[in-house]
């Protein structure tokens, strides 16, 4: 792995504000002219516009088991994400656009390269061709293989025709190095918009507000999860999982979706595995949850971060710091995942302008008790 | 038509110095349900009827339904009608309407407007201090029409806000960033811990300030007056997200 740095935006940052104070400082006044700040915020917005994108880290992800000797044997191994780019087209935001080519130079940037990078969901904003094509454009330059995953933010303004039409099956498995990797489609919602005869903008409209309460509840359903026991039914229950979902494949806060409603079926599927990580999109934070046997991972977003539901985080949880509004992408990121011998993963939040935070197996699986990552200083309100 | 309406009808038939009275009919004010809410303080363009004709030489005062009028014996247009003589001119006028306008509908009217009178008149909480009894309760001057008011009011402005925080549009953002991409319920916004020291605003921020800085940064808007009806409206949305909660100026 290439060591973690500081990007060099957050140095600029904290140059910048060092010197701010310092002139109040030295002026010994509190108020200098609206003008002349004006005149340094300018400067500064258009020294930031002209930086370079600095590679990052991201995070990876490392699965390993001991049940297949000689797949074990192949871990750890990493692969690395990207999530939640909520894309516009570029002429209407090309912010977005930015931060998500910067994931894709932190990824690339990436030595050694992952074994492959899992595209999170929510690739678009609002379902549009416009943002799946530039979305499209911008992955292909990731140098590893890419697996995709949908979000609601792709499905709903065509039910995802477009979306299968340019990445395929919206849920499949695989195998990788004795690990059974699994990607779902966990953004399912029972018809809202029929009975209320809403066009299908008007639906995508509703499921993108994220505090909608217009909309259903996210869920797998009955026919994937189907397929799901068939899919796991040829699965030895020594094989470690990894299961991708958009959603939390656990019960968080109904009212943003943190959530799937049918998760209790979705894990009672995986319980008989011996080790299941699942790896999910759409809360846009660093967020960690354990269930018996079951480890999860958040991700983060390149757009923007979600502030944390004001009930239901899980104890396992160290919450990211609060991001600061005046440091533009903080709170953002990608990551990568290293699975372990054991198949359990260690997470690392790759985040711009911060220190990386890891998230061991070793702190899941003492429960909180050992490697507890580093405490947050400014929690969420 | 409820309580509210028809007594509007009722004090509008009372009297306006003029050759006629000009006055809307309230039901034509009732807008149908539009997907933006009005900003309370804007100007409503209120609907007019034609006068009532008339020769130019007397009084003619005109009920707000637009057809029922009333020559007023004796007066020249732009005398000014005493109260009592009024209220005889607004009582023959409605006693007109009743009597033109079928019974069942005329009975419900002045079956409703009692009861709104009655209502509108009463104390919210009355002393009803009998003989020798103690008195448990101060009175006040509140009615129930003053307490429905208040509250009609604020879920007025907190709603337009909501609609606002929600809509991308309609805060002026250029490239499709509301308020809620960030902050959902307006999490996160946390306007008990203002006023604080800003650096990079240089001087105190009020929540104000950084509504504008979201506006004219993430969202790449142009910033809003203090006293603007939308920003008035996100205020008093973020503000209502938070009752209850302990203030704490100055908390980063």
């Amino acid at each position: 792995m290439i060591p973690l740095k500081w990007g060099k935006r957050r140095e600029t940052y904290l140059t910048e504000r060092e010197q701010w104070l310092k002139e109040l400082m030295d002026s010994g006044q509190t108020w200098q002219g609206r003008r002349k700040f004006l005149q340094m915020a300018a400067l500064a917005a258009g020294a930031a516009a002209v930086k370079e994108f600095v590679p990052h880290s991201f995070q990876l992800v490392e699965v390993v088991q001991a049940a297949e000797p000689a797949a074990a044997a192949e871990r750890p191994f990493t692969f690395a994400y990207i999530s939640d780019s909520h894309l516009y087209e570029k002429t209407l935001n090309e912010r977005f656009v930015r931060q998500l080519i910067r994931a894709v130079n932190d990824i690339n940037a990436l030595d050694p390269q992952p074994d492959f990078v899992l595209y999170g969901g929510d690739l678009a904003q609002l379902g549009q061709p416009g943002e799946l094509n530039l979305g499209a454009e911008i992955l292909k330059e990731i140098k590893a293989p890419v697996k995709m995953m949908v979000g609601e933010h792709d499905w709903f303004l065509d039910m995802g025709d477009l979306w299968k039409a340019k990445f395929g099956p919206p849920y499949y498995s695989f195998d990788h190095k004795g690990i059974h990797f699994v990607t779902l489609m966990s953004v399912n919602e029972k018809d809202f918009w029929t009975s209320k005869g809403l066009t299908p903008m008007q639906r995508m409209q509703i499921v993108s507000g994220l505090d909608d309460g217009r909309q259903s509840a996210f869920e797998v359903g009955e026919e994937e999860r189907e397929w799901l026991a068939r899919d796991l039914a040829k699965v030895p229950k020594t094989t470690p999982l990894v299961v991708f979902s958009h959603s939390p494949l656990y019960k968080l806060y109904r009212n943003w979706n943190f959530w799937t409603d049918d998760a209790e079926e979705i894990q009672a599927l995986l319980r008989p595995f011996k080790t299941v990580t699942v790896i999910h999109g759409h809360t846009h934070q660093v967020l960690t949850n354990r269930i018996g046997n079951i480890h999860f991972h958040g991700m983060l977003s390149t757009a923007w971060p979600w502030p944390y539901a004001p009930q239901g985080l899980p104890k396992l949880t160290v919450q990211m710091n609060r991001p600061d509004p005046f440091n533009q992408t903080e709170g953002m990121g990608d990551g990568t995942i290293t699975v372990n011998p054991s198949g359990h993963v260690d997470k690392e939040y790759l985040m711009w302008n911060r220190n990386p935070l890891k998230v061991s197996e070793k702190y899941l699986d003492s429960n909180g008790n050992l490697d507890r990552p580093a405490k947050t200083t400014l929690p969420g309100y | 038509m409820n309580h509210r309406t028809k007594r509007k009808i009722g004090v509008c038939a009372i009297l306006l110095a003029g050759a006629f009275v000009l006055l809307q009919t309230v039901r034509a004010q009732q807008q149908p349900q539009a997907p933006v809410v009005a900003a309370p303080t804007a100007k409503v363009q209120l609907p007019t009827h034609p006068p009532a004709p008339g020769d130019g030489k007397s009084l003619v005062v005109q009920l707000c339904d637009g057809e029922t009028s009333l020559t007023v014996a004796g007066m020249k247009p732009g005398d000014r009608l005493s109260p009592a003589q009024a209220q005889q001119v607004s009582d023959e006028l409605m006693a007109q309407w009743l009597a033109k306008t079928d019974p069942e509908t005329a009975a419900a009217w002045v079956r409703e407007e009692k009861t709104a009178r009655k209502a509108a008149a009463a104390p919210q909480k009355p002393a009803a201090a009998k003989a020798g009894a103690t008195q448990t309760e101060q009175p006040n001057d509140f009615s129930d029409r003053d307490f429905s008011t208040w509250k009609r009011e604020v879920e007025r402005e907190v709603t337009y806000g909501n609609q606002i925080f929600h809509d991308d549009k309609l805060l002026g953002s250029t490239n499709g960033v509301s308020c809620a991409m960030c902050h959902p319920n307006a999490a996160n916004t946390h306007p008990e811990t203002y006023p604080k020291f800003q650096i990079q605003l240089r001087r105190v921020a009020l929540l104000r300030d950084m509504i504008n800085w979201c506006i004219e940064n993430p969202s790449r808007g142009k910033k809003l007056d203090a006293d603007d009806p939308k920003m008035r409206a996100l205020e008093a949305y973020i503000m209502a997200q938070r009752k209850g909660v302990a203030m704490e100026y100055g908390k980063h």
